[in-house]
């Protein structure tokens, strides 16, 4: 067990929260092992920890929404047992979650009045949430439908909700993901203001540059058990790495590629929303070559959503010619026909779209690959079993799927591993047009390098790769131009070797150069 | 002629009383983000314990009472199920339906040739003595009335206090609201077994004050119509009251028709509600967008505190 | 205190064992109902459970009942597979009834016998239609296939009626409401003499093959499958659900007809207004016991039939009212539905922290 050193004078700091030997665990998994945590006021405190740690348990322990089975919590040097989020709430405990907590049909103050514990009238809480938001430099109108706003102004609702608590410790669970940089600026302006306030903060994340720009303490996760405490700002991207997975950071080859000819060309998408909720796209204009891996930035809900059920054929109401593969117009065709073609796809949510949970890995190939089924045209094709038991073994075997057997269901697999295997699928069919979404979220480090390796061998091999994603780093790494999505638009390319992170977080806000500006790029460029 | 049609709303208002009751119920229900089909089983077994209360005892309020009862303990049952075990709504509701004829046509055998007091008549002093509108609108059951007020009553809760506002926010994310600390379970329960007390009360309604007997079934469908109505009327209770009278006027048109002597066979006349029904249905339907505008979010889908 | 806790895998053994706990529940509220009623719990139990296996006879009366139960249930489970709702196969029932009997009563005693092909055919168009309005309805308004069905059920019933009273009444029935009996000619070829079962108990098991490779050896019943598990899948993989949709409701409904047909031609010999009784229900019921498997259902129909013939049994030689069948078969399904939960949960003792 570690304690943490205290970075300032003693007599001056209380130690706001101690965790000690917290553990937790689930069926088939230990989420936290002796676990020990020591946050002192007005600290900035990182929880590292690569994807499946166990930061998520622990926070959701110190928030009162999971018992640890073993373990005691301190709190202002007072041991407490928090049972449910209420008692947290009343100690003073806030939390922002990823997922936001939030109801679409009713307003921000309706909202924030849910959140509160206090009998305060609506009136009042729209009254304390402007004059909060204006002591912060948060933008927020309490009126508007929560449905109406970005993702990054609902991420402000919840922490103005937070705020109004008047929290002695707050905790955010990986709150930048759905932010530009521009934004993860101003908000490690509002957190830094908060710390020096004397409130505590949790800033649970995986993005090594961030703890080392904002926090002053460090706990770093691996497999629920704590490997390492320091200061980040004193330590390096390498040795944080070293703790957080044993190891440092994979460098990827990246080989310089000509590319060859165009094999996805979308030419005037403009298409309206089909959900109550959803983005219209604009005017999308985009290219991807053989032998290219092109990249699409963005915070997810500015359209990319909509764009790849238009380019996978769930969405077939493009206008005829907006989309082509070589040169067959596809617009309209629907994704079977698509695949015939060459494309195939990987979305972002695993189970339930890209894998049938309850269904076994060897059916679940039989969504997209059709080499098993004999005479299509009979009642839809006969069901080659032992042919599609080959394939699944031979899927697994390829791209290292760790599955009890090739009849075990979807939903006993990792979240790696389940995307190893949807992955592997698409790629095991030698695709022309490869596009994949969000590729490694939510995965952990090493198949997350495993599949970054394989996007650029396939990429190697001539085949054209669309990647969308959130994580710029991961863009940066992989591509070899980059296009930008914000609000249902697409901007012009940019050859990687010309993009910075500041430059595609401007025009996340949607602040390109317009192609009658092109004579001003060079001015911008400066 | 004048006075027929007099008596055509006043029985409009009756028949749509039922509806109305069960089909607030019910939306009491999906605005906490739960389906149950077992309307048409609740309100039978009312109907059958309304109705023997009332032959044991002589009381229509007890009649009242034991059909409330009756509705709410088939719901606790259903909403134990759906909510506590996550069993599949839509066929623990068909479980209660299903069940739910079977038991009261059971039950029902020793009473179908019982007769229950001759009903009082209810007339508002003064307002019942009205030319045409006194036939038409005041000489009704207190339930008529009371029904309306409830309708009243219901939009408050839900739109203008705070505890309105959690329901259909529990029924609208419910995962939202368990981390924000509300008891969700507890609180659909509660709205499941509210809804199920309507369902009673209505199911009571048909067998002691609209047609005072017992037959096998006799609900004959009202229950699901009851269920239509809720999708038909958005989830708004005062669309849900104007629908529900106007399938109950549906509904007497058929014997309406029959006594100015239309020449139709009496089955068909006897299929205009279902028509109805449907008519409805896909009119109301046609744009999903509209539906999904007002549908509790959550409709039919299981909830699982822990994250699943 | 006692609390669920989510199974890292579904598990296999309570998938087959879930159905046989909710029978012996059943059973259980069952003896504890007799006794309540003032009936020995034993002879009870003997008439739902022993009465109908007992001889040879009653077999055959167990698979009379039995097979309209399993083809109804046959075409439900392709439904319910594909999350189509049909809880209207009554009414595709009645109409399968209504449109065999109205080619049996085309028939007179010099017409061939192989008009029963025609009766047949017809009924299962007649239960296609029927379910077609729903599907319909629900492909071109997005109308909810629960309630269309099943208001289209009291249509059906109606439309029986009226035929029954009206046009089609059999002018030498004294008045009653019911059509002439249908000549013998039209009448479904028996198996054995001395036994009601016809030939439609080797339809039935055709239905159980046919269906079984259809859903697990075919790609569009592999479609009809993930339309219902996961039907975001379903649109990636590129499967159209408007024919899922068909599909579900048109097998369904012609398998209701069949049912249908089966009976008027068969057992029952003309069209009377008590042809629905309640098959349709029972067979949503037949379907979640089985599984939606279709070896299951051939299980879980005979035990179904076995509540039907027990609940007239028990009316006969008990004095208890023939509605029992009911309440027993809605208790099964209610346990059947707790049971479940043991697929995916376990109960776990959990200290008080």
């Amino acid at each position: 067990m570690i304690f943490a050193r205290c970075l300032c004078c003693k007599t001056m700091t209380t130690l706001r929260l101690q965790l000690a030997g917290i553990s937790k665990s689930y069926p088939g998994v230990i989420a936290n092992s002796d676990v020990c945590l020591s946050v002192m006021a007005g600290d900035i405190h990182a929880v590292l920890g690569e994807n499946g740690a166990g930061k998520s348990t622990l926070m959701k322990i110190i928030y009162g929404a999971v018992k640890p089975d073993a373990g005691s919590v301190r709190f202002n040097d007072e041991a407490v047992h928090i049972r449910n989020p209420k008692e947290a709430r009343a100690l003073g405990i806030a939390m922002v979650f990823q997922h936001f907590s939030l109801f679409d049909t009713v307003t921000v103050a309706e909202n924030v009045w849910l959140g509160l514990s206090q009998r305060l009238s609506l009136k009042e809480v729209a009254h304390s949430i402007t004059s909060k938001a204006a002591e912060y430099g948060l933008e927020i109108d309490p009126g508007r439908p929560v449905h109406t706003l970005s993702v990054g102004e609902m991420q402000r609702v919840e922490i103005i909700r937070a705020l109004l608590t008047n929290p002695q410790l707050l905790i955010l669970d990986e709150p930048t993901s759905v932010l530009t940089p521009q934004a993860v600026e101003k908000l490690f302006v509002v957190l830094r203001k908060l710390a020096r306030e004397g409130c505590s903060i949790l800033y649970i994340s995986h993005k090594l540059h961030e703890i080392r720009e904002l926090c002053n303490a460090c706990t770093v996760l691996r497999a629920g058990h704590v490997t390492g405490v320091c200061n980040p700002a004193q330590e390096t991207n390498a040795s944080l790495s070293k703790m957080m997975i044993g190891a440092e950071p994979v460098q990827l080859t990246h080989r310089q590629q000509q590319a060859g000819a165009p094999l996805l060309r979308v030419q005037n998408l403009t298409l309206a929303r089909d959900e109550q909720f959803g983005i219209d796209l604009d005017d999308i204009a985009l290219e991807v070559r053989a032998g290219e891996v092109v990249g699409i930035a963005g915070v997810s809900g500015n359209g990319q959503k909509e764009l790849l059920y238009a380019l996978s054929g769930e969405d077939v109401r493009a206008a005829s010619g907006s989309i082509h593969i070589g040169a067959v117009d596809v617009a309209r065709l629907h994704p079977a026909g698509r695949r015939k073609l060459g494309l195939h796809f990987v979305p972002d949510e695993r189970l339930g779209r890209g894998a049938v949970p309850t269904l076994s890995l060897v059916h679940n190939v039989l969504l997209t690959r059709q080499e098993a089924i004999f005479q299509p045209r009979l009642a839809g094709g006969w069901i080659r079993i032992g042919q599609l038991e080959a394939q699944t073994t031979e899927i697994i075997r390829r791209f290292n799927v760790k599955a009890s057997g090739v009849h075990a269901p979807a939903r006993a697999l990792s979240g790696g591993n389940l995307q190893k295997f949807i992955i592997g699928r698409e790629i095991d069919a030698a695709p022309k047009l490869f596009i994949v979404s969000q590729p490694t979220w939510g995965v952990d480090v090493g198949a997350a390098a495993q599949i970054r390796s394989e996007i650029l061998e396939l990429r190697d091999a001539g085949c054209a790769v669309l990647v969308v994603s959130e994580e710029l780093d991961e863009l940066f790494e992989l591509s070899d131009r980059l296009y930008v999505m914000a609000r249902g638009r697409l901007s012009p390319s940019v050859p990687i070797a010309q993009a910075s992170v500041e430059k595609m977080g401007e025009w996340m806000s949607g602040l390109w150069p317009s192609p009658t500006d092109s004579g001003m790029l060079e001015v911008h460029h400066a | 002629m004048m006075e027929s049609y007099a008596l055509l709303i006043a029985a409009t208002l009756n028949a749509g009383t039922v509806l109305a009751l069960a089909s607030l119920g019910l939306l009491i229900n999906e605005k906490a983000g739960i389906v149950n089909l077992g309307a048409e089983g609740m309100m039978l077994c009312a109907a059958i314990a309304g109705f023997a209360a009332v032959v044991h005892s002589g009381s229509d309020v007890l009649g009242f009472a034991a059909g409330i009862g009756a509705g709410a303990l088939l719901a606790l049952v259903f909403g134990a199920l759906v909510i506590w075990l996550n069993t599949n709504q839509y066929a623990t509701g068909l479980a209660v339906s299903l069940f739910g004829a079977g038991f009261s046509a059971f039950v029902g055998v020793a009473y179908v040739q019982e007769k229950i007091p001759p009903r009082p008549s209810f007339a508002i002093p003064y307002l019942s003595d009205i030319p045409w509108l006194g036939s038409a609108l005041f000489r009704h059951h207190p339930l008529v009335y009371l029904t309306i007020v409830f309708a009243l009553a219901l939009i408050w809760f839900l739109y203008r206090t705070r505890a309105g506002l959690v329901l259909r926010c529990v029924g609208e994310n419910p995962d939202s609201a368990h981390a924000l600390g509300y008891p969700v379970r507890r609180i659909r329960l509660g709205a499941v077994v509210a809804g199920g007390a309507l369902c009673g009360l209505a199911g009571a309604y048909i067998s002691i004050v609209y047609t005072p007997l017992w037959v096998e079934g006799m609900v004959s469908g009202k229950g699901w119509i009851a269920l239509a109505l809720t999708t038909f009327a958005t989830w708004r209770p005062a669309r849900v009251l104007l629908g529900a009278y106007l399938f109950g006027g549906v509904t007497m048109l058929q014997f309406h028709l029959q006594a100015i002597g239309v020449e139709v066979p009496s089955q068909f006349l006897a299929m205009l509600p279902y028509l109805a029904t449907i008519l409805v249905l896909a009119l109301i339907s046609r744009n999903p967008q509209w539906i999904r505008i007002n549908m509790p979010a959550s409709i039919g889908k299981p909830f699982y505190p822990g994250g699943s | 205190m006692l609390k669920l806790e989510v199974r890292p895998e579904p598990s296999a053994w309570w998938s087959y064992a879930s159905p046989l706990l909710a029978l012996w529940v059943t059973v259980l509220i069952g003896v504890a109902l007799f006794s309540a009623l003032g009936k020995d719990p034993v002879s009870g139990l003997q008439v739902f459970f022993w009465e109908p296996i007992r001889s040879a006879y009653a077999l055959g009366e167990l698979a009379v009942k039995a097979t309209p139960l399993l083809l109804i249930a046959l075409g439900l489970a392709v439904c319910f597979r594909a999350n189509v709702w049909n809880i209207g196969a009554e009414g595709q029932y009645v109409l399968g009834a209504i449109a065999a009997s109205g080619v049996a009563l085309l028939a007179d005693s010099g017409t061939s016998r192989w008009i029963v092909l025609p009766i047949l055919l017809a009924g299962v168009l007649g239960g296609m239609f029927w379910a077609g309005i729903t599907a319909w309805l629900r492909e071109r308004f997005n109308a909810n296939e629960i309630l269309v069905s099943l208001m289209l059920v009291y249509v059906a019933v109606l439309v029986l009626s009226y035929l029954v009273s009206g046009p089609w009444k059999d002018p030498q029935g004294y008045n009653f409401p019911q059509t002439k009996t249908f000549d013998l000619v039209t009448r479904i070829p028996r198996l054995l003499d001395g036994s009601r079962v016809s030939i439609g108990i080797f339809l039935a098991m055709l239905g159980v093959l046919g269906i079984w490779i259809f859903l697990f050896r075919t790609q569009a019943g592999f479609a009809q499958r993930v339309g219902g598990l996961a039907p975001a899948a379903a649109r990636y993989a590129g499967y159209s659900s408007r024919r899922a949709l068909w599909l579900a409701l048109l097998i369904s409904g012609g398998m209701a007809g069949l049912a249908g047909a089966l009976e008027v031609a068969g057992p029952i010999g003309q069209l009377t207004p008590y042809v629905p009784v309640g098959y349709g229900f029972a067979a949503i019921i037949v379907a979640y016991v089985g599984r939606l498997h279709p070896v299951g259902l051939v299980l879980s129909s005979i035990l179904m039939s076995m509540f039907y013939i027990g609940g007239e049994l028990a009316q006969s030689r008990l004095g208890l009212p023939k509605s029992l069948t009911g309440v027993f078969q809605g208790l099964l399904l209610f346990t059947l539905l707790a049971c479940d939960t043991l697929v995916n949960y376990r109960f776990k003792w959990q200290h008080r922290a």
